[in-house]
């Protein structure tokens, strides 16, 4: 195996989070050494699939404690307040760098980047590039990485484990996929920018790249993983398929109507309506189908999303990508017809537990965006808060992360491979287990066991369906003996941190013993501040998966009903 | 109805073989190339490498020659082509194993096209530069770009001369050149019109047919071809003031 030294900061994954990451780090000091690592080419990244946009009080009717409350409150007052103000007041000035940097905003007439109404927002806050604003976001990090010397990328490495010594981190192992080479990359510090997990569940809105990588490789190194339980589900996915239908759509002034063509959530949240937070959005679909009122069709019962009303003018010009996906994957052309909709697994909130300076409870280690939590989010996430959590905390990893180097002298062996998987054990294991099956089955348990609405019947049944896979697991045989583009051997890694990431999600799951944002126990049907105001950490010991508490971090907002 | 039949083209790197194999597959119009091959891989254990990720039509990655002509499979579907669907990997690239090709060196052409305001720090607590809908809209088709390298695959010049800039450069090379707020346009006008940049182009046309996102490189590439001369004009009145006057 080969060993590669000279780098002081490996980033590992190539979306919004890990490139703004890295030109923060390369400005921060140009003799720093900085490598992207990534199993994809990094615009193949999951930002690209985001839609709507990205929030920051960017008009003088707004502040930064009005943009906190909101999120403060959308999270169920799970979200720690301090974290939630540095959040607030730095994401305009990012929004306004990638405007320097040549990001492509929808603009006002007047000039300035326009900003349209989001879920959960009190005010038109969300700032957007049409309904493309992850795909401009991230080419534009991506083409502006080009102008850094000291960025070099690894692409399509994929990373096989973490390398650690009882100082910290010190480095990685990975394999090349081109070559099937592999590598020890040794550095001063690691970022974590891999994005959630969401692949874990079978209707999803999310890329077949996020299988929870980062999360298993950061806790198998022993990195503590905050608020596991918090998964949300995105109201309004294509019936048939789970690709995403943005919350702009309603945001624009889109409306939800069930098979008798009313406006239900007047039933649910009148104020708000199609503004509410997704949360309770996905919820009310699902009653509203369990009574009844829900559109029959061969993939399911869903309810249908209007945007007729807007006029073809206003489709083309501020959701041309929901006309095209809705055309190409629907048959339907949402100038003439309401498209299909039902709620799909979206974001994942926990994550690995970082402050606000992005260092995990390992030292060396640091994380951002989805993989990260901080925790802005807590119970439930607000659309179009996620972009410009990456933007901040992408910025503030790169450049914690350089001068955590930059007051580290010397470069750490990487001798110790210690908590790296052995490929060659898992390419030479004979067995008759497959893959796709494991995988598929623990995608159905997902989404039975640990979806919208939860209880400790199923839950503990999931869990011990997820047990049971993880067993065959381990007992999967690989046909393909080569490393070069093995995606027979990837695809099992991936899959052993899927399960990993299920693990972890049902065991927190099953302790919160009451609903609270996205997370909803209809044997615990009410919030309970006194027993769960709480993060729950999971941290891996040799006895096995340890739960422990920590605070909600309070500092201007007291925990309230949260009523919309 | 009946059953859909794919011929797959598989590559294995260690034998250095190539075959074509053929799956039958039930018939749904639901089904795109890539669920597909998919299915395929799901059901039958296949070991076909190839890329996907989003299966929306924006990351990129799953390009290939289907039926001859390069497409991103997750965006057609399989009732619609003829069958059997042939596929294939992209043309122009080596072959790394089955349907996946090594983009490296077309990738590596984008840091030629100087993708890039100049502003070396960042402008912290500075406003945004105003910028209209309409000066935006000059960049609106070269900015659909997603850098899946279809063009490359179709371009008959990159095929034969790999030092050519290449469609998806030159677009976004245009892109930024569009761009109220750029500031290096004459450089980088310079760097994409030297001895391998954008007068290599025949103007045949292939590139602008096969993009998904109909971002027309083959004219992004025209526009760049005359922004060069002005710019060779210029800097010949700049360098010999007296004579041109």
């Amino acid at each position: 195996m080969e060993t590669i030294t000279g780098y002081d900061i490996l980033i590992i994954g190539g979306g919004a989070a890990g490139l703004r990451a890295a030109i923060a780090a390369a400005e921060t000091d140009s003799r720093l050494k900085i490598a992207v690592i990534s199993k994809v080419y990094p615009t193949r990244s999951h930002t690209v699939s985001a839609e709507g946009g990205i929030a920051a009080a960017m008009r003088e009717y707004d502040s930064v404690e009005n943009h906190s409350y909101d999120t403060v409150k959308g999270s169920d007052f799970l979200a720690d307040q301090d974290a939630v103000e540095f959040f607030a007041n730095r994401a305009k000035e990012e929004i306004i760098t990638l405007e320097h940097w040549g990001c492509p905003w929808s603009r006002e007439e007047n000039g300035k980047v326009a900003v349209r109404a989001f879920g959960g927002m009190n005010v038109k806050r969300t700032v957007y590039a049409a309904d493309k604003s992850g795909f401009y976001l991230l080419h534009s990090l991506f083409e502006r990485t080009l102008l850094y010397e000291n960025i070099t990328r690894f692409d399509e490495w994929f990373v096989t484990g973490l390398i650690t010594d009882e100082k910290g981190v010190t480095g990685l192992s990975a394999i090349q996929q081109k070559s099937g080479k592999q590598a020890v990359i040794g550095a001063k510090a690691i970022i974590m920018a891999t994005g959630g997990a969401g692949r874990v569940y079978k209707f999803t809105t999310n890329s077949a790249l996020n299988t929870g990588d980062g999360l298993a490789l950061a806790y198998n190194a022993g990195a503590a993983l905050k608020d596991m339980e918090f998964i949300q589900f995105h109201p309004t996915a294509m019936a048939k398929t789970g690709i995403l239908i943005t919350e702009a759509a309603r945001g624009e002034g889109g409306y939800l109507l069930n098979k008798n063509g009313e406006r239900f959530l007047k039933k649910y949240l009148p104020e708000k309506m199609e503004l509410g937070p997704r949360d309770m959005i996905s919820r009310a679909i699902l009653s509203e189908i369990k009574e009844g009122h829900g559109c029959e069709s061969t993939y399911g019962q869903h309810v249908l999303l209007d945007i007729r009303h807007l006029g073809k003018k206003t489709i083309d010009e501020k959701l041309p990508l929901v006309r095209e996906i809705a055309i190409n994957y629907g048959n339907t052309d949402p100038v003439y017809e309401p498209i299909a909709v039902r709620p799909a697994q979206h974001y994942t909130m926990g994550g690995i537990a970082t402050g606000i300076n992005t260092q995990s409870t390992l030292p060396g280690l640091f994380a951002a965006g989805e993989s990260a939590c901080v925790t802005i989010h807590g119970a439930n996430r607000l659309g179009s808060n996620s972009l410009s959590e990456c933007l901040v905390f992408g910025a503030e990893a790169g450049k914690n992360a350089a001068e955590f180097c930059l007051n580290t002298t010397g470069h750490p062996k990487v001798a110790r491979v210690n908590s790296v998987p052995n490929v060659k054990t898992l390419l030479e294991a004979e067995g008759k287990e497959k893959t796709a099956e494991i995988r598929s089955k623990m995608q159905e348990t997902m989404d039975g066991y640990a979806g919208i609405l939860r209880d400790e019947k199923g839950l503990v049944k999931g869990q011990s369906i997820i047990k049971e896979l993880s067993e065959k697991a381990a007992r999967v045989g690989i046909k393909e003996k080569s490393l070069v583009f093995n995606t027979e051997l990837t695809g099992l890694m991936e899959l052993n941190s899927s399960l990993q990431v299920c693990e972890l999600i049902f065991e927190c799951a099953l302790r919160r013993e009451e609903s609270r944002g996205a997370h909803y126990r209809t044997d615990f049907p009410a919030r309970d501040d006194e027993k769960f105001l709480k993060h729950l950490l999971a941290v891996k010991t040799e006895k096995g998966m340890e739960i422990s508490d920590r605070k909600v971090v309070i500092t201007k907002w007291k925990p309230e009903e949260r009523k919309y | 109805m009946k059953n859909f039949t794919l011929k797959i083209q598989r590559y294995n790197p260690e034998t250095e073989k190539v075959c074509f194999e053929e799956h039958s597959i039930p018939f749904s119009k639901d089904l795109t190339v890539l669920d597909a091959l998919n299915y395929i891989k799901e059901k039958t254990g296949a070991t076909i490498a190839y890329r996907w990720a989003c299966r929306m039509g924006m990351c990129g990655s799953c390009g290939a020659i289907v039926n001859k002509k390069p497409m991103l499979m997750c965006s057609e579907f399989c009732h619609k082509l003829k069958q059997p669907i042939t596929i294939q990997p992209l043309r122009n690239f080596p072959v790394i194993k089955d349907l996946v090709v090594d983009t490296d060196d077309a990738m590596d052409k984008f840091r030629s096209a100087m993708p890039y305001t100049e502003i070396q720090k960042r402008h912290i607590g500075k406003d945004e530069t105003l910028q209209t809908p309409r000066q935006l809209k000059k960049l609106k088709q070269t900015s659909q770009c997603i850098k899946c390298m279809l063009c490359y695959s179709a371009c008959p010049v990159y095929g034969f001369n790999k030092d050519f800039i290449g469609p998806a450069a030159g677009a976004l090379a245009q892109r930024y050149n569009s761009d109220t707020r750029d500031n290096i346009k004459d450089k980088r006008t310079a760097a994409v019109t030297g001895k391998n940049g954008v007068y290599k182009c025949s103007f045949i046309g292939e590139c602008s047919q096969v993009c998904p996102k109909s971002v027309d490189p083959a004219t992004a590439l025209q526009k760049l071809k005359v922004a060069g001369m002005f710019h060779a004009a210029k800097s010949l009145v700049k360098k010999h003031p007296k004579k041109a006057s």
